[in-house]
């Protein structure tokens, strides 16, 4: 067995200096701890692994909101959590984003601020007090929020660049005081008006779309950002943000960016950290299996009958975890052929199982005639 | 403008709602209104509620008027006296009924002492806060609120004189404890539920000290002389019946003593105790396997099968045997008849139940624990007195659990004990620790309950102080003579061939589906087959189309039923449950082929 490169480096870097005799000793006792430390042949990796993230699980306390950063934002954490992750939902319950900093951004409060006001979408929902449709002149008015419009740090001039863009051909009328007069262009019936009100009130004014809510947070001397809601791709672009320490707890999402890997590596930080956080010590290895089998196909498989557990070779093993039906029935239609080759089979015929003691055949050699 | 409702349905509106609750409400206490009636305002949804309706849980209490109780000193002698009753107190507008809507919008002082002018109720005592369950564990104030519906609830599960005409009843899984006691810390509740006709438990001495270990993790020591003595012992009654039925076609069951050419005759032994009638006499010693009431049924179906059955022959053996491994002596044995009109018998038979290792126990206080060990007078501790108790506690499971409460009655019991008297431990109005510890000074005790002990076997004095003292300690209905159970080999199912289920079938423990995976998991695949070959079987396979065939023995040749006589089979090794899996797939039309290899 040959030592992985990493670890040959560092043997390497370690014998400079000893004599030959030394460093090759050095090298073969790393060569051999390094083989104790495996896995046996016909060991059941996957089994422990189960068994060990789902004895810590029964542990987790069924409290599942928590408040991570000192600002009211509730993360979904704990056993809900972690079904999020093994399922691979789609969009997570609470989806949000650690934002890393470039070095010079990152100690300073004020830039931080800065970039943080950019991310956050401000919407024209939210820095309006009050949107009226006038049916006699076929209308709508407006008025402005200035107080909220200040806090923000919006103009009224950026309101009115976002309007022309939105609203290119209608007639606009922006006053100073903060009322804004738009009527439609041609058609003028209740419903366009009606829709034209709807448009008007998720305009996006500025910052990066789907980032509801951002949170400056002070950690180990430096800056990062917390989100509420993720947009990993265009958060990346934003100047100031370190691209590659910035992620999102979407594992779809970091899947669509930055490929399997970073996937991969997702999953396994995510539900290691909400082991971590519940006080559960899980070693990685087990999460690292779990991970590597949700995405050994370069694409990522939830363990759910239309993930992995649908995916399996045999039949019976099929069957035997959710709607055995379906699968008899499919497997009957298609003439499938189980080659019992599995566990969950082998313990259904009662056979010795393909793991273990049970993998070993003894091989008789026969004399040659 | 707010809306009236009554009893759920939209009456009308009223101008000022809190008028005119107060209105109805002084109308209720002159009289002039049926005091089922409550009345509620909700002032964020602004509307009254008025209800009559039956299935509210309501509640006695005192009105207060100004800041003052409306029950005087009068009424109370009154009361005594018998000139009044409670009733008339409710008719006098002193004390009202609230349900739990009408309460909301009620301000309820606890004690006459802490009445203000806000207040618009006085509880008739404290104690009614709590349940007539919760009311029974003596001082649950100093206990933690969880333990005290533990305790409640293990209360309930004592056992004692549950009803005293026991003898004349057939009540399945009883118990009846054979020196029942009252507590000496009571509450007030003891006395309104007329606890003394139906105790529970016993008086006994209490050390709260570990004692080599065996009461770790809950478990109690007991000392076994006590039981000899007659602590905790009890009688376990068990009630058996059999009906005569009459069956469609003039055919009837017979109560006798079976013929011995019926089907299912068990051996001649076990019907030994039966009188001529087929019922057992009383006071027989009976033990497992033995026929309490003999009976035999005419045949099930009448199928051509049987035909050459005649007579007794043909009828089956359906008589009542005692439970698997239960044994005891026959208490009563009653014939009537039941509703239809048939003969029916009923046997009670009763067996003592001496505390051993694993019968569990608790206090009042949602301490409950198995016995441990169960050691003689002369090993366990005594004190200077020579006093020994009766039951060694563990002190670990006081301070995680915090009920004080218990140490309080350990206490009380100490000093009810010595002076001879009852100790009162009604919930918020009990007698006060610093009383009690005062009184045990003067009987010439620490005041704080313990003592110094000295070691039984070893003569040699402990060098810490040890709690003793009086505690009332329920034995509770669970016990292991009722719930032990092993097997090895045994019976199956039928279906399945796999072992029976549950302790009265003689059943197996199963191996799970976690536990096959601990299996797997350290790769003992021999192991693991070996665990479930419970329903092995050798099954002969046609090797042609791969269906379960059939092996001819005599002529040492293999049958299919779908390619034919002489045919080649194989023998193959699976589980029962796999054959059945494969035929119950036939039976939806699948064609479940086994594709046999080599050997």
């Amino acid at each position: 067995m040959t030592l992985p490169p990493s670890i040959k480096k560092a043997v390497e870097r370690e014998s400079e200096g000893l004599n030959k005799s030394k460093s090759k000793k050095l090298l073969e006792e790393t060569e051999r701890r390094f083989r104790e430390m495996s896995v046996v042949p016909a060991e059941a990796v996957g089994v422990i692994s189960a068994q060990s993230i789902g004895e810590p699980g029964t542990q987790m306390t069924m409290r599942t909101k928590h408040f991570a950063g000192v600002t009211e934002m509730n993360v979904t954490l704990g056993l809900p959590r972690l079904i999020e992750i093994f399922d691979a939902r789609r969009e997570p319950s609470t989806p949000t984003m650690t934002i890393r900093l470039q070095d010079d951004v990152a100690s300073d409060e004020n830039k931080v601020r800065e970039i943080a006001a950019k991310i956050l979408e401000v919407s024209f929902e939210s820095i309006m007090k009050e949107i009226v449709i006038d049916l006699l002149n076929f209308k709508i008015e407006v008025t402005l929020d200035n107080s909220s419009m200040e806090s923000f740090n919006i103009d009224i001039k950026d309101v009115e660049k976002a309007m022309n863009k939105v609203f290119k051909k209608h007639k606009i009328v922006i006053l100073k005081s903060g009322l804004i007069r738009l009527s439609p262009k041609d058609t003028k019936t209740i419903l366009n008006l009606y829709k034209m009100k709807m448009k008007l009130k998720s305009m996006h004014i500025r910052g990066v779309p789907g980032i509801v809510q951002v949170l400056p947070i002070k950690r180990r001397g430096s800056w990062i950002i917390m989100t509420a809601g993720t947009n990993l791709r265009r958060v990346l672009k934003v100047p100031g943000v370190d691209p590659t320490r910035t992620f999102s707890n979407n594992i779809h999402e970091m899947f669509r960016v930055l490929g399997v890997e970073a996937a991969r590596n997702s999953i396994v930080n995510e539900a290691l950290g909400t082991l971590k956080q519940q006080g559960l010590e899980v070693d990685i290895r087990h999460i690292m299996l779990v991970a590597d089998t949700m995405t050994l196909n370069g694409d990522i498989r939830g363990i759910t009958r239309y993930g992995i557990s649908g995916d399996k070779a045999s039949v019976l093993a099929r069957a035997s975890f959710e709607v055995p039906l379906k699968h008899l029935f499919n497997a009957a239609v298609h003439n499938e052929v189980d080659n019992l080759s599995s566990v969950i089979e082998n313990v259904m015929i009662n056979q010795p199982i393909p793991i273990g003691t049970g993998l070993l055949k003894l091989v008789v050699k026969r004399d040659k005639k | 403008m707010a809306d009236v409702y009554m009893n759920g349905k939209f009456v009308g509106t009223c101008l000022e709602p809190e008028n005119f609750v107060e209105k109805v409400r002084v109308n209720r206490r002159k009289a002039k209104y049926a005091d089922e009636l409550n009345v509620t305002y909700h002032p964020d949804e602004d509307n009254v509620i008025l209800s009559t309706e039956k299935g509210r849980a309501r509640r006695p209490l005192i009105i207060v008027h100004n800041g003052k109780s409306l029950l005087t000193d009068d009424h109370l002698m009154r009361l005594e006296s018998g000139e009044i009753k409670f009733n008339d107190l409710v008719a006098k507008g002193v004390v009202e009924y609230l349900d739990a809507e009408e309460e909301e919008n009620s301000y309820i002082a606890i004690t006459p002492e802490v009445v203000k002018p806000g207040h618009t109720h006085l509880e008739l005592s404290p104690l009614v806060i709590l349940g007539s369950q919760a009311a029974m564990v003596p001082y649950p104030e100093h206990n933690v609120a969880p333990r005290v519906m533990i305790g409640a609830k293990t209360i309930k599960q004592g056992i004692g004189l549950y009803v005293s005409n026991y003898l004349m009843r057939s009540d399945t899984d009883v118990s009846i404890l054979h020196y029942p006691q009252n507590p000496i810390v009571t509450t007030k509740m003891y006395d309104v539920m007329n606890f003394s006709t139906h105790p529970v438990g016993q008086n006994i001495v209490i050390a709260i000290m570990a004692w080599d270990g065996y009461n770790m993790d809950d478990a109690v020591i007991l000392n076994s002389s006590s039981i000899e003595r007659g602590l905790f012992r009890s009688t376990y009654y068990r009630p058996y019946s059999i009906e005569e039925l009459k069956y469609p076609g003039g055919q009837v069951d017979s109560i006798e003593i079976p013929d011995k050419e019926v089907r299912g005759y068990r051996t001649e032994d076990v019907y030994r105790l039966l009188e001529k009638d087929g019922i057992i006499y009383p006071e027989a010693n009976v033990s497992s396997g033995d026929v309490l009431i003999g009976k035999s049924s005419p045949p099930r179906f009448l199928s051509s099968l049987e035909e050459f059955r005649f007579g007794v022959e043909a009828r089956r053996e359906t008589s009542q045997v005692i439970r698997h491994r239960e044994s005891g002596v026959v208490e009563s044995v009653v014939i009537t008849e039941s509703d239809d009109g048939n003969k029916y018998v009923k046997v009670k038979v009763r067996d003592s139940r001496v505390p051993e290792i694993g019968d569990k126990f608790a206090s009042r206080h949602g301490q409950k624990g198995v016995i441990g060990l169960t050691v003689p007078q002369e090993d366990m501790p005594f004190t200077a007195d020579g006093i020994v108790p009766d039951l060694i506690f563990s002190p670990h499971s006081i301070p995680s659990r915090m009920t004080v409460g218990q140490l309080l009655e350990i206490l009380g019991g100490k000093v009810g004990a010595l002076m001879g008297n009852t100790i009162d431990g009604t919930p918020f109005q009990g007698d006060r620790e610093m009383d009690l510890r005062a009184l045990l000074k003067g009987l010439g005790f620490r005041d704080n309950g313990t003592e110094t002990m000295y070691n039984g076997k070893t003569g040699q004095m402990y060098r810490v102080r040890i709690m003793v003292g009086n505690i009332y300690y329920l034995k509770l209905r669970h016990m292991v003579a009722n719930k032990l159970h092993a097997r090895s080999r045994g019976p199956v199912q039928l279906l399945t061939r796999q072992p029976t289920e549950g302790r009265s079938k003689e059943g197996g423990l199963r191996l799970g589906e976690m536990e096959n995976h601990c299996f797997v998991a350290h790769g003992a695949a021999l192991t693991l087959k070996e665990r479930f070959d419970s329903d092995r079987a050798i099954i002969p396979i046609c090797k042609k189309c791969g269906l379960v065939a059939i092996y001819n023995r005599f002529r040492r040749k293999g049958v299919c039923s779908v390619c034919g006589d002489d045919i080649p089979i194989t023998f193959i090794e699976m589980s029962y449950a796999f054959k059945l899996l494969l035929d119950e797939l036939k039976s939806l039309c699948m064609y479940p082929k086994l594709i046999v290899g080599p050997k």
